[in-house]
């Protein structure tokens, strides 16, 4: 990756929403109750300001991907409000939902590539969505694809990839338009900590361009290393959220002994309590 | 450039997805057959029918020595009844002519052994709806308390209809009709269901696909276009297929036995071009339109 990310970035997320003191996201005692009753998040409130780079941690089942999706609009709020850009969620009108998701990049667990189609076409797509001209997505997928070190597999299907590489194509999908929020749903789940080191860095430096990022992890070691903002869900609840924080505050050997033999008791997802 | 677009996209997904795509052209092609073999069928059968049923007339018999204003007002009497067609009389010559045409022996005789025409001046009744045509003979002719049919005017000697040959006719054509509607009513449903069900397993089989385009911010219509003009597409060239298999067996079987099978030959028979276009959209217009509905299901993310 010798290509620096910040060349392209002059091009990148300033307009859209660019409203100077207004927070990129805010949750505003959002709760989601599922259908089946069950509780996704609970009267959570939060606020992202522009160009942050925030990490929602937890255990599964926290509310992680449910913030994710309510941000998506994939999910809609049991009550409470959701303002993107000062912009609430609830006054979108289904038909403007396109339009909002393309100013929101996803980064998946799974990738969600396309299967048919190749690393160019699959990138492209999302430009091709937005009704890019043909010659201005000649010109801006290999760029993007050569900025996350893809540029010798254009022409290769998803499936002939590695699950590092898969990612990075997931990635220059969610970046090629320049959207000023990044959301990313578990990015390093299913890759070994060296790929996690890459794919982090690709989405750190997308950070450093003036994207808002906004990573649901478990991985500890990352959010430990990294030191940024981090907001740990539990039970759908946001229990804290702390500049430069880690995966878990300060836990001795001795406080994790006492943890694992579950003298503690143990919560309902199998989680201590 | 956006048709452009929409026709790759479309390309790209048939090539793609072959298999379910050729499931579903076969699918349509079969039905399409089955559809252009069974609609003239349908038509001829339903076509002798009413011609057996234009067959029920009733005949009223005029008193012999009736004048002239009497049949006057007895013709008036039978057209003001309802559910009457055509009214033609024919005399007492007229019949005898053409009964003597019909069997020239006997009546050549019968009518020298008697010396006079024995045959009624006649008005036969056509009934606008063979189904009900007791109804006339009962205006014309009601039943008294006993039973017996009494005249309603003084000019009227008899009313008849070949009752028995009328029940027969009435019962066989009707029955024809009521199967043969039925089963084309079934046939056309089991085709679209078909049709219809083989579209929603090719395009269930992408439904991931259309999850992702959703979240990338694909407006709805963005993503359905190229699933609607492979509908179109699929459907096409199921019915091309299905008319080439007709019109071979058209060229091939029916027509060389079209002079010998009065069926066959049938006026009512829908014409062949028209039934190629109607077997053509019909095709293009299930496959597109199934497309469309079931991906209906997968763009509500």
């Amino acid at each position: 990756m010798a290509v620096s990310l910040t060349d392209s970035a002059q091009i990148a997320p300033a307009g859209r929403f660019a409203k100077p003191d207004v927070p990129v996201v805010e949750y505003r005692n959002v709760t989601k109750v599922y259908d089946g009753g069950s509780v996704g998040l609970e009267r959570a409130s939060l606020r992202v300001g522009r160009g942050e780079f925030v990490f929602l941690v937890g255990p599964t089942g926290c509310g992680k991907s449910t913030c994710i999706r309510l941000l998506m609009k994939e999910l809609e709020a049991s009550a409470g409000e959701i303002l993107i850009s000062g912009r609430s969620l609830g006054d979108i009108h289904r038909k403007k939902l396109p339009h909002m998701r393309r100013n929101i990049g996803v980064v998946f667990q799974d990738y969600k590539l396309l299967p048919n189609r190749t690393v160019y076409a699959n990138v492209a797509y999302s430009l091709e969505v937005i009704g890019e001209g043909r010659t201005s997505i000649r010109r801006k997928v290999p760029d993007i694809l050569r900025l996350v070190g893809l540029s010798t597999k254009l022409h290769n299907f998803p499936d002939e990839l590695s699950g590092g590489e898969q990612q990075r194509v997931s990635i220059a999908r969610a970046f090629v338009n320049h959207p000023p929020l990044l959301l990313a749903d578990e990015p390093t789940g299913n890759l070994d900590p060296e790929t996690s080191i890459g794919i982090m860095q690709l989405i750190y430096r997308i950070n450093r361009t003036g994207t808002t990022v906004i990573v649901a992890t478990h991985d500890k070691e990352m959010v430990d290393k990294m030191r940024r903002r981090v907001i740990e869900l539990r039970e759908g609840r946001i229990v804290r959220d702390e500049l430069s924080g880690l995966y878990r505050p300060d836990e001795s050997t001795t406080e994790f002994a006492v943890r694992l033999r579950g003298e503690l008791g143990v919560g309902p997802e199998g989680h201590p309590n | 450039m956006r048709f452009g677009f929409f026709l790759k996209e479309a390309i790209r997904g048939l090539s793609r997805n072959s298999a379910p795509a050729l499931a579903a052209l076969l699918t349509v092609m079969l039905t399409a057959l089955v559809l252009g073999v069974f609609i003239p069928i349908v038509q001829a059968t339903t076509g002798t029918a009413n011609e057996v049923r234009d067959r029920v007339v009733v005949n009223v018999y005029v008193e012999d020595g009736s004048t002239e204003a009497e049949r006057a007002e007895l013709r008036a009497a039978i057209t003001r009844t309802t559910n009457v067609k055509s009214v033609d009389f024919i005399s007492k010559d007229e019949g005898l002519a053409t009964a003597r045409e019909k069997n020239p022996g006997a009546f050549d005789e019968g009518a020298e052994l008697l010396g006079k025409n024995p045959l009624p001046d006649t008005f036969r009744v056509v009934p606008e709806d063979p189904g009900k045509v007791s109804g006339i003979i009962d205006r014309l002719a009601p039943k008294d308390a006993d039973g017996v049919r009494v005249p309603s005017l003084a000019a009227i000697d008899e009313v008849r209809n070949k009752e028995e040959d009328t029940a027969k006719i009435l019962s066989a054509t009707s029955l024809v009709k009521i199967l043969t509607a039925g089963l084309a009513a079934l046939l056309i449903f089991a085709s679209v269901a078909l049709v219809a069900n083989t579209t929603r397993l090719s395009i269930f089989a992408r439904r991931r696909e259309v999850e992702v385009m959703k979240l990338v911010g694909a407006t709805n219509w963005f993503i359905r276009w190229p699933f609607v003009i492979e509908g179109v597409f699929v459907g096409f060239m199921g019915g091309v297929l299905a008319v080439l298999l007709l019109t071979i067996a058209k060229e091939t079987f029916v027509d060389p036995l079209e002079d010998r099978f009065a069926l066959l030959a049938a006026p009512e028979t829908i014409d062949f071009g028209l039934l190629i276009a109607v077997l053509l959209l019909a095709c293009v217009a299930v496959s597109s339109a199934g497309s469309a509905l079931t991906l209906r299901r997968f763009l509500r993310v």
